[in-house]
């Protein structure tokens, strides 16, 4: 990713959702706003990056937006009488548009649309990425992704899916479909979003999206949460990743940490303790920012980690949280205690990679070595991600086993 | 917008419903459709039981006339109601409060109404 693609990145993100949210109420038409929004930030790119983004961006792009819905409502017969009514185009910016954007927001995490179809349509229509750099970073087909969200769209406007902030007494609820896309978005970003075909970081996306939702929802306490626990977690992207190769926690050059950033987590972490409203996303910053304020590895305070993952498996008793805080637990309590509890995950595990990789790791700290080897080629099976492949790959072939999870 | 609510269940699951609980659910039912009836836009119906359906189906020697519904899903429609409310959100609010909800196998489809006829010009 280039500085140039950075700052369009910046300048899309920003724009892209309030004009959508814009056009949308102006033309009566979310299909149509959105569409022409997307065809703004597409010739964006190729203009931007020729001559660089112009002096005011935002009037830049509402006015090719504007263009492109009226050019598509003139383009429809019934919708003639609309286009006529509209008002012509202006270039008054950005500003105050957040509630609008948070609008956007909710209605692309409707419930009532395909989840899969949730994070496409989210990235597209509020964070400005264009539908061949979402199939890039997710790997996927672009025509069947365009699809998903061509049908999406039309159900929120053929369903009377609209653009609001969910009243008080339904909006934790539907924030936290909100909450799990921004999530996932940060997930699919931190995994894959590394090689040099990436023109996107969708994490950073992600770290800023969540920001988004936290300051425009300040009294939701697991909004303040997820932007802490993202924060954070972006916070140490600058160590993940050496040559190309993936850097465990463990072995992680601490020195690259981006510790301002940290240090907004563990304010956002207060933030939200303030609300006294605990949640499942509060409690995995909380972990996060232990394991991020760690002098080392070694000296990382555990006990205060596993204590933390007890009171997370309350709210989230799925598998993967009670596989790590077996693994916390290890840190404390030793590898063999935590080889006989391992064993009950074994079933709902069997299919995820990290399952057979922490294990391997257990049975090669207490010495059962062929038997760590095999969990290892289990993992390494099991692995869709290139670059967790290429590390499970190097521990298969390193003895002793010791780099750590 | 208009909407139509199907109220569909699970037969097979109904006799392991307690019959007094049962009974409270019917009860509200009715309150229900009266706390509803600004929102009632046609009247809906109540269906008899899915033994008494009879379905015409395509054949390429013309229509055949079989016993039984439609599909063979375990679940079947028991009734429907047409309401009128401004937007998708409010008629997921109105559904949510559905009584018979609280029975296992007990689901609500809503589907939007075709009103405005020029799309298909």
């Amino acid at each position: 990713m280039t500085t140039t693609d950075d700052l369009l990145a910046r300048t899309l993100r920003e724009e892209a959702g309030p004009l959508v949210a814009r056009l949308s109420r102006r033309f009566g038409d979310f299909d149509v706003a959105e569409e022409a929004v997307q065809g703004a930030v597409v010739e964006a790119l190729t203009s931007w990056r020729r001559s660089g983004p112009p002096d005011r961006a935002g009037a830049w792009l509402q006015v090719a937006a504007t263009r492109n819905a009226m050019d598509a409502l003139r383009l429809r017969d019934r919708q003639r009488a609309l286009a006529a009514r509209a008002d012509p185009p202006t270039d008054h910016g950005s500003g105050e548009d957040t509630d609008d954007r948070l609008a956007l927001l909710f209605a692309c995490c409707h419930p009532a649309l395909a989840p899969e179809a949730r994070l496409a349509l989210t990235l597209r229509a509020v964070v400005g990425l264009t539908t061949p750099q979402i199939a890039r970073a997710f790997l996927v087909n672009e025509t069947t992704l365009a699809q998903r969200v061509v049908r999406a769209k039309r159900k929120i406007v053929s369903a009377g899916i609209t653009l609001t902030v969910p009243p008080e007494s339904q909006r934790a609820e539907r924030l936290s479909d909100v909450l799990a896309v921004v999530y996932v978005m940060f997930n699919e970003g931190f995994v894959s979003s590394t090689g040099p075909t990436q023109d996107r970081d969708l994490a950073a996306d992600a770290v800023w999206l969540a920001g988004v939702v936290a300051t425009s929802l300040p009294d939701q306490a697991e909004a303040w949460g997820l932007a802490a626990l993202l924060t954070i977690q972006h916070a140490r992207s600058r160590s993940r990743f050496a040559d190309g190769e993936l850097v465990l926690l463990r072995d992680q050059d601490r020195s690259l940490w981006d510790h301002e950033a940290i240090a907004e987590g563990e304010r956002m972490i207060e933030r939200a303790a303030s609300l006294r409203r605990p949640g499942a996303y509060q409690l995995q910053a909380a972990i996060a920012a232990v394991h991020a304020t760690g002098a080392s590895w070694a000296e990382t305070d555990w006990l205060q980690i596993s204590l933390l993952y007890d009171e997370l498996a309350r709210y989230d008793a799925s598998p993967v949280v009670r596989l790590n805080q077996l693994v916390a637990h290890a840190q404390v309590a030793g590898p063999e205690d935590a080889l006989r509890r391992l064993e009950s995950l074994a079933a709902p595990l069997a299919g995820y990679h990290l399952f057979h990789a922490t294990r391997a790791q257990l049975l090669a700290a207490v010495g059962r070595d062929d038997e760590a080897a095999a969990a290892n080629r289990r993992a390494l099976e099991l692995t869709a991600n290139d670059a967790e492949r290429r590390l499970l790959t190097r521990r298969l072939h390193s003895r002793p086993l010791d780099d750590g999870s | 917008m208009k909407y139509v609510l199907m109220y569909t269940s699970r037969p097979d699951l109904d006799a392991s419903t307690d019959p007094e609980a049962a009974q409270a659910v019917y009860k509200r039912v009715y309150e229900w459709f009266g706390e509803n009836a600004g929102v009632m836009a046609d009247s809906g119906a109540e269906l008899l039981g899915v033994e008494t359906a009879t379905t015409v189906r395509h054949g390429s020697d013309g229509a055949v006339v079989v016993d039984g519904p439609f599909n063979e899903a375990k679940e079947v429609i028991g009734g429907f109601s047409v309401i009128d409310v401004s937007d998708m959100d409010a008629a997921i609010a109105v559904v949510k409060t559905w009584p018979m909800l609280d029975l296992p196998g007990v689901a609500v489809e809503i589907r939007p109404m075709v009103e405005d006829y020029s799309q298909f010009e």
